[in-house]
């Protein structure tokens, strides 16, 4: 039931970008085809988790016994980088059609905020571990259903006329703004 | 003098929220009020410049294939230092109980570290030029966001809350909607709308 809780609060209510507004640089940057989309929103999720995972280690045994909390950013961020180089390494070796369509998603994930958002965010929380991976995937879910769905509306989109001056970035906003309207639906359910 | 154009350009020409369209994550996030935008737009600045010119000092001795893990732990650690101060001194929670500046900021100060903006300087400007216009382009740079996030703060509390850093004038509610999530969207769309007008006339004239 806990787990449950965690998945719908991370996916519907508190979405990760529609309410808690981390990863935005993505969700406008890449959303102008739903493949592409896709192909984020995948990359994301096998990153977050792992990301996760090695930071909830890293804090457990190395910062927490050490008393060097403070390190927490700068730790976090290193691990993360390297982390995201070492899968781009494996995933070539291992599995070259998965790199393929991951691939080039995969260097802008170092700074994309939803990763080190949610590693924060699982310290802040102080979940164990199997709560930690299913917070960051559900999370991940999230990034995905709305970027997804938001890259599905901006495809009709191109068909539509929009006012000179909206053209662009800011219809994009308006938009993300009914669509974050649509998920406060979802707010108390939890 | 001719330094000083590496101050001003933050505003318009080259202004991250409203032209370069970075760092959007806490234009969004810390704009439910001006003071806390203006407070987000500060220590963004803090770091962007201090990061900025130590990357203009140390640039010279980084090689080339470890630049970006480099500046990513200059930046890092400016912005524990950014992240400890706040910590110590904004941390006081307001006259009736309010959160404070710090809680506030949350989960975003310590995301400067990811911020495109920082990065990003210290990539295409800081890397390449010497330590003066470094520091004024830091200074520069934070400043316009600054001014972006305090004019979007005060948009949406404006309408939101009907109140201007706080001082309230106006009774009763006002449209909620523009504190809540959506209204981020919303008043940043039509801002960037109104921006891109003046843009063209700035261009015409």
């Amino acid at each position: 039931m806990e787990y449950i809780l965690i998945v719908i609060g991370a996916v519907f209510v508190n979405n990760i970008v529609l309410s808690q507004f981390l990863g935005i640089c993505p969700f406008i940057g890449v959303s102008n085809k739903v493949d592409t989309a896709i192909g984020m929103a995948s990359a994301v999720t096998f990153v977050m988790i792992i990301a996760t995972m090695v930071t909830y280690l890293l804090q457990q045994y190395i910062l927490e016994p050490l008393q060097i909390g403070f390190m927490q950013t700068v730790s976090y961020i290193l691990v993360i980088a390297a982390l995201v180089q070492l899968v781009e390494i494996i995933l070539k070796k291992v599995s070259p059609s998965m790199y393929q369509a991951l691939g080039i998603f995969l260097p802008l994930i170092t700074t994309n905020c939803t990763i080190l958002g949610v590693a924060i965010l699982t310290f802040q929380k102080e979940f164990n571990l199997l709560q930690g991976v299913v917070y960051a995937a559900s999370n991940a879910i999230g990034f995905g259903l709305a970027l997804v769905t938001f890259s599905g509306i901006r495809e009709q989109l191109e068909l539509a006329e929009i006012p000179k001056g909206m053209k662009g970035v800011p219809i994009a906003f308006i938009i993300a703004g009914i669509l974050a309207m649509a998920f406060m639906g979802f707010a108390n359910i939890v | 003098m001719s330094q000083l154009k590496h101050v001003t350009k933050g505003f318009l020409k080259e202004n991250p929220t409203f032209v370069l369209f970075l760092g959007l994550c806490p234009t969004l996030g810390t704009t439910g009020s001006a003071i806390n935008g203006l407070g987000m737009g500060l220590a963004t600045t803090a770091v962007l410049t201090l990061s900025n010119v130590f990357i203009a000092l140390f640039s010279k001795y980084i090689p080339d294939k470890v630049r970006i893990p480099s500046f990513i732990v200059i930046i890092a650690s400016f912005v524990t230092i950014v992240d400890l101060l706040m910590s110590a001194y904004t941390n006081t929670p307001g006259p009736h109980g309010e959160p404070s500046l710090y809680d506030n900021l949350g989960i975003f100060i310590p995301l400067i570290v990811v911020n495109c903006i920082v990065l990003g300087r210290a990539e295409a400007f800081a890397a390449k030029n010497s330590v003066l216009p470094s520091l004024l382009d830091g200074i520069g740079i934070g400043l316009g966001f600054s001014f972006a996030l305090t004019l979007l703060g005060t948009v949406r509390e404006l309408l939101g809350n009907g109140s201007f850093f706080g001082h309230k004038f106006i009774q009763g509610d006002g449209m909620l909607i523009f504190i809540m999530a959506p209204g981020a969207f919303l008043a940043l769309g039509y801002l960037i709308m109104i921006m891109n007008k003046l843009k063209k006339k700035l261009a015409n004239s």
